[in-house]
């Protein structure tokens, strides 16, 4: 039994080497722009004056039961001779109307602050707010600003300091089974999460106190690419913003087309392989930033900072390798999606590759000619 | 002379298949037996089977998840491996665990024979086994294993194959394949109801029943209403995909919420189907090692049963993120908050129970102690998600994840734990190594906090779950490494367990039938306890009645023993020495005159046909159909027409 009790204070001192070390890496990790201990915006500020008390409460009420455990369990161990036939408690009522009491008034007093920040944190938004709606897709967000009239993708632009209403929905013309799967949006930093369920018009609001870049992911488990898909908001000041909605509203800075009617053309040979060769247009805009459409809209591709579900930053090399082979990047289920008649059918979710699996009479993208299509892109600021 | 032939040679002239096997012993006796404790073992071996394949494949998720950007598993297999690993550990490992103790204990917990429904208890292993290996099929055919996770939300999973949103046949298996496991489970929570009402011992009121079979009652009843309903959203997912049906397709105007709050009304007293035994279980084991009677029986008991009925009213506290409103959100978050406080009163029970006892630390302790303490971790962090603002935070991250397995691992694991330790020596007359189990503990209690510990912080930095992969720079690498660590030394503690199991069933110290001077009837009998379990069923007069055969109380309430004769008197006293019968003596002895039902095929053959119609079901293979109906219909009728007993 003694050398029970100096092992177990040796485990006691490891736990509590281990519990720093932890403390100290949770710590060391706190600005990587996704820590829900580290709110930028009144929501996830209110969240986290309710949530830090609470959790102080219980880690308080854990140490006196862990330490009970442990105290009992060494201070009543079986000694032969002196208290092998203990007395036999059989119960003792007033000390369990205590302790249901108790924990019951503990519960009731957390009780209330938590409703009234429920209700708080659903009112409807009111004064100067921006209203925004996004679209969960299989794997990637789509970004509506229904009054400015402009469509975007994987980066949520808002200006610092004003409330930003956003709508949450799964279903949208541009999608061909008209809905989607449920997906969660969730920007830790400015708010909890609001599950995007089909059918439904849910709601969060969103506002950052300061021009910055905040990061945000899927958090609702929607198949296959779930782990990628990431997105992030970017606060900006309201007139660098106001400036930005303008330039998202214009067309595309090098022109896809040229003529008009019947005597439209691709505007040079990187749109010819664009329109033609490789028919990316059949699921993404490119020349017009008022549409939704089944993959992003990139007609200002060149303005983000990231791409591809917001996973990877927007360099050349990445983009060459993700217009020759997106697969390889982020997995899809995107087999059949370069085959007649889609994806309209359905059959196919993400974007193919164009170089491997290429179906019967469909062409096979070279790595020039992917270079060219992403020099055509990377100027579509 | 003829009347004897005739009656000899009158059971052979009926129909060859229809007689029933004899034997006890040997390889086939273990597809016919309908002994409680054969069966027991068996849903015991099985469970802890899948609990090591469930358990590989979360240390393959783990190697993935080692660093940032893993490259081990593709995200299609990842997905496959979460989804396997949830749907193993709790409908493969959790609850057939949990069966396997109630199947062994309950009859001789309250000195039955066997249980109510002997061939309907073989018929639920069959089930589950065939469930289980229907279910893991799907690795080797029909495109993939089931991928939707094992919550399995529409319209992910009930979309048609085919049409993108779920690769491969992996979410018919999972649907047809639980509800599969749904119709052993609930079969089998049939039987624990009527045996407890039905076969009592005289005098085994309700009020002096051992814990751990009134925490089995309460989850049989669970199990018997919660069943019905994933079965019912399974159907439902499973017409989806297959026959064109839209009950939840939102592009036909249905809500997908619809399955959520159906399959959180099963999934929520799930939770409790899976942690009562536990508590049951620690409820038996910490009296004993504390050589005290448990601290407020009636109202650990009521507690119990609290949560049986609580448990139904808080399955949408799953759904917080899902737009709800705020009424409905902030009622689901006070029945959250309600359900804490009788989980409260036990926890403070245990602690008393324990306070001012006569602890002997062996392992069986040891665990039950480290459920202690560990559930209560999971329950506090459970009250952190009733504050519904910061389970919006939390819901869906690991943080999560570190709570549930605080509450199915140190709580559930830990308790079945202590359970083996604790019982084994009943089912096989000899101890498990202290030494190895020590071993054992110390390491799971380190692995299992290094593994699920640093998952809160990880989730709270802002880490969703059921990701495959995660980007380097958002600082939870170094947290990931330690958790992947960590499960390696579970695996290292599990493997110390086996070895123990291996070696101490043949040649571990020999323990006698009463080794740790306990106080419930299983451990009046012989161990292992024969056949028939009681030579006389015996006569109860109290709550912890063995106990009271060997110790009295002094005026200051301490025990004391009673002299070694007295109590061997009690306990040997004819079973009509108190209660009265003429026939004791008649059942005396060796257990000659104990007529036991005989084993039997057809369980067996019955539960085969379920997976010949799964199968059916999941390639709609018309064909198969009439031969898997073949086989359940023959196997039901030769279960109904063959004699009770074979002469």
């Amino acid at each position: 039994m003694r050398r029970f009790t100096s092992r177990s204070k040796r485990w006691v001192g490891l736990a509590v080497v281990l519990g720093a070390g932890l403390l100290l890496a949770a710590c060391s990790a706190e600005n990587n722009g996704q820590n829900s201990l580290k709110p930028k915006g009144p929501a996830a500020q209110k969240i986290d004056n309710l949530f830090t008390p609470i959790f102080f409460i219980s880690v308080a009420v854990g140490v006196l039961v862990l330490g009970a455990v442990v105290v009992f369990a060494v201070r009543f161990r079986y000694r032969a001779g002196k208290n092998e036939n203990p007395k036999q408690i059989h119960g003792s009522t007033p000390l369990e109307i205590g302790w249901t009491i108790v924990p019951a008034l503990i519960l009731a007093v957390i009780a209330v602050p938590t409703i009234i920040t429920i209700f708080d944190l659903h009112k409807e938004p009111t004064g100067d707010v921006l209203n925004v709606t996004v679209v969960g897709k299989q794997w990637w967000w789509e970004f509506k600003y229904p009054k400015e009239k402009v469509v975007t993708a994987d980066e949520l632009v808002i200006p610092a300091g004003r409330t930003v209403r956003v709508n949450l929905q799964a279903c949208d013309e541009s999608l061909p089974n008209k809905c989607n799967v449920i997906h969660s949006f969730w920007v830790p930093e400015l708010n909890g999460k609001t599950d995007v369920v089909p059918g439904r018009n849910n709601f969060t609001t969103i506002e950052a106190d300061k021009p910055g870049t905040y990061l945000g992911q899927c958090a609702e488990y929607c198949g296959l690419s779930h782990a990628n898909m990431r997105f992030r908001v970017i606060a900006k000041e309201p007139s660098e913003f106001d400036r930005w909605v303008g330039e998202q509203q214009q067309g595309p800075a090098v022109p896809l087309q040229v003529g008009t009617g019947a005597d439209t053309k691709p505007a040079g040979p990187a749109q010819d392989l664009i329109s033609t060769k490789f028919q990316c247009t059949n699921c993404h805009s490119l020349s017009d930033s008022k549409v939704s459409s089944y993959g992003p809209n990139l007609t200002h591709l060149a303005s983000r900072t990231t791409f591809a579900s917001g996973y990877y930053e927007l360099t050349r090399d990445k983009l060459v390798e993700w217009v020759h082979n997106a697969p390889g990047l982020i997995p899809m289920q995107s087999k059949a999606c370069r085959e007649a008649g889609e994806p309209a059918a359905g059959k196919c979710v993400g974007m193919p590759s164009f170089s491997r699996d290429t179906p019967a009479g469909q062409p096979t993208m070279t790595e020039q000619e992917a270079g060219q299509i992403a020099d055509y892109l990377l100027q579509l600021k | 002379m003829t009347t004897v032939s005739d009656t000899v040679r009158a059971p052979a002239r009926r129909l060859r298949v229809l007689r029933r096997p004899r034997a006890t012993t040997g390889f086939w006796s273990w597809f016919t037996t309908i002994d409680h404790k054969k069966i027991g073992i068996m849903y015991g071996t099985t469970a802890l089977t899948f609990f090591v394949i469930g358990g590989v494949e979360a240390l393959l998720l783990r190697l993935q998840l080692a660093g940032p950007n893993g490259t081990l598993l593709t995200a299609a297999q990842y997905n496959e491996l979460f989804t396997m690993h949830g749907t193993t550990m709790i409908f493969l490992m959790g609850m057939p665990l949990a069966v396997a103790f109630g199947n062994y204990l309950i009859p001789l917990q309250i000195g039955a024979r066997d249980v109510a429904f002997p061939r309907l208890n073989a018929f639920g292993y069959w089930g589950f086994l065939m469930g289980g290996l229907f279910i893991y099929s799907s690795f080797f055919i029909g495109g993939s294993a089931p991928n939707g996770g094992w919550f399995g939300y529409t319209p992910l999973t009930s979309t048609p194959l085919g049409r993108g949103f779920l690769p491969g046949h992996g979410a018919d298996f999972w649907a047809v394949g639980i509800v599969m496991l749904g119709i052993a489970s609930t079969t089998s929570a049939i039987n624990f109801i009527v045996t407890v009402l039905q076969l009592r011992a005289p005098g085994m009121t309700f009020m002096r029943m051992p814990v751990f079979t009134w925490m089995m009652l309460v989850t049989a009843f669970l199990t018997l209403f919660a069943m019905p309903i994933v079965t019912a959203a399974l159907i439902m997912v499973y017409f989806d995909r297959n026959m064109g049906t839209n009950f939840f397709q939102p592009a036909a105007g249905a809500d997908p919420l619809l399955y959520q709050n159906l399959f959180w009304l099963f999934g929520h007293p799930e939770v409790y189907i899976l942690i009562l035994p536990g508590m049951g279980i620690v409820s038996e084991v910490l009296p004993v090692f504390s050589r005290k009677p448990l601290f407020g029986y009636p109202v650990v008991v009521f507690s119990g049963i609290a949560i049986g009925f609580i448990g139904w009213g808080v399955w949408a506290h799953h759904m917080f993120a899902t737009g709800l409103g705020p009424v409905a959100i902030s009622a689901f978050a006070l029945s959250t908050m309600i359900i804490a406080v009788p989980t409260g009163v036990k926890i403070f029970n245990w602690l008393a129970t324990v306070w001012r006892g006569a602890v002997r630390l062996k392992t069986a302790m040891l665990f039950a102690l480290g459920f202690i303490a560990m559930f209560t971790l999971g329950g506090l962090s459970g009250v952190l998600h009733s504050v519904v603002p910061a389970d919006t935070q939390q819901t869906d991250t690991y943080f999560v994840v570190a709570h549930f397995h605080y509450v199915l691992f140190g709580g559930l694991v830990f308790g079945l734990f202590s359970g083996f330790y604790y019982w084994f020596p009943k089912l096989y007359g000899r101890f498990l190594d202290e030494r190895l189990g020590k071993f054992n503990f110390w390491t799971m209690l380190l692995g299992f906090n290094l593994t699920f510990f640093p998952m809160h912080f990880v989730g709270l930095l802002g880490m969703p779950r059921r990701t495959y992969r995660y980007d380097t720079g958002l600082g939870w690498d170094f947290l990931n490494q330690l958790e992947t660590i960590g499960a390696f030394v579970i695996a290292l503690s599990v493997l110390a367990f086996i070895v123990n199991v291996m070696v101490s069933r043949r040649h571990g110290q020999v323990s006698g039938d009463d080794p740790w001077d306990a106080r419930t009837l299983e451990w009046t009998t012989p161990s292992p306890p024969p056949m028939y379990n009681f030579a006389e069923i015996p006569q109860v007069e109290a709550r912890d009645d063995f106990w009271h055969h060997k110790y009295t109380e002094d005026e200051t309430g301490h025990a004391v023993r009673l002299p070694s004769g007295a109590a061997v008197a009690v306990e040997e006293r004819p079973a009509g020495g108190d209660g009265g019968g003429e026939h004791g003596g008649e059942e005396h002895g060796d257990g000659h005159g104990i007529h036991m039902p005989s084993p039997s095929y057809f369980p067996f053959v019955v539960a085969l046909g379920l997976p010949i119609l799964g199968y059916a079901a999941v390639f709609q293979a018309v064909w198969l159909v009439p031969i898997g109906a073949l086989v359940l219909l023959f196997g039901m009728y030769a279960w109904g027409i063959e004699p009770q007993t074979e002469p």
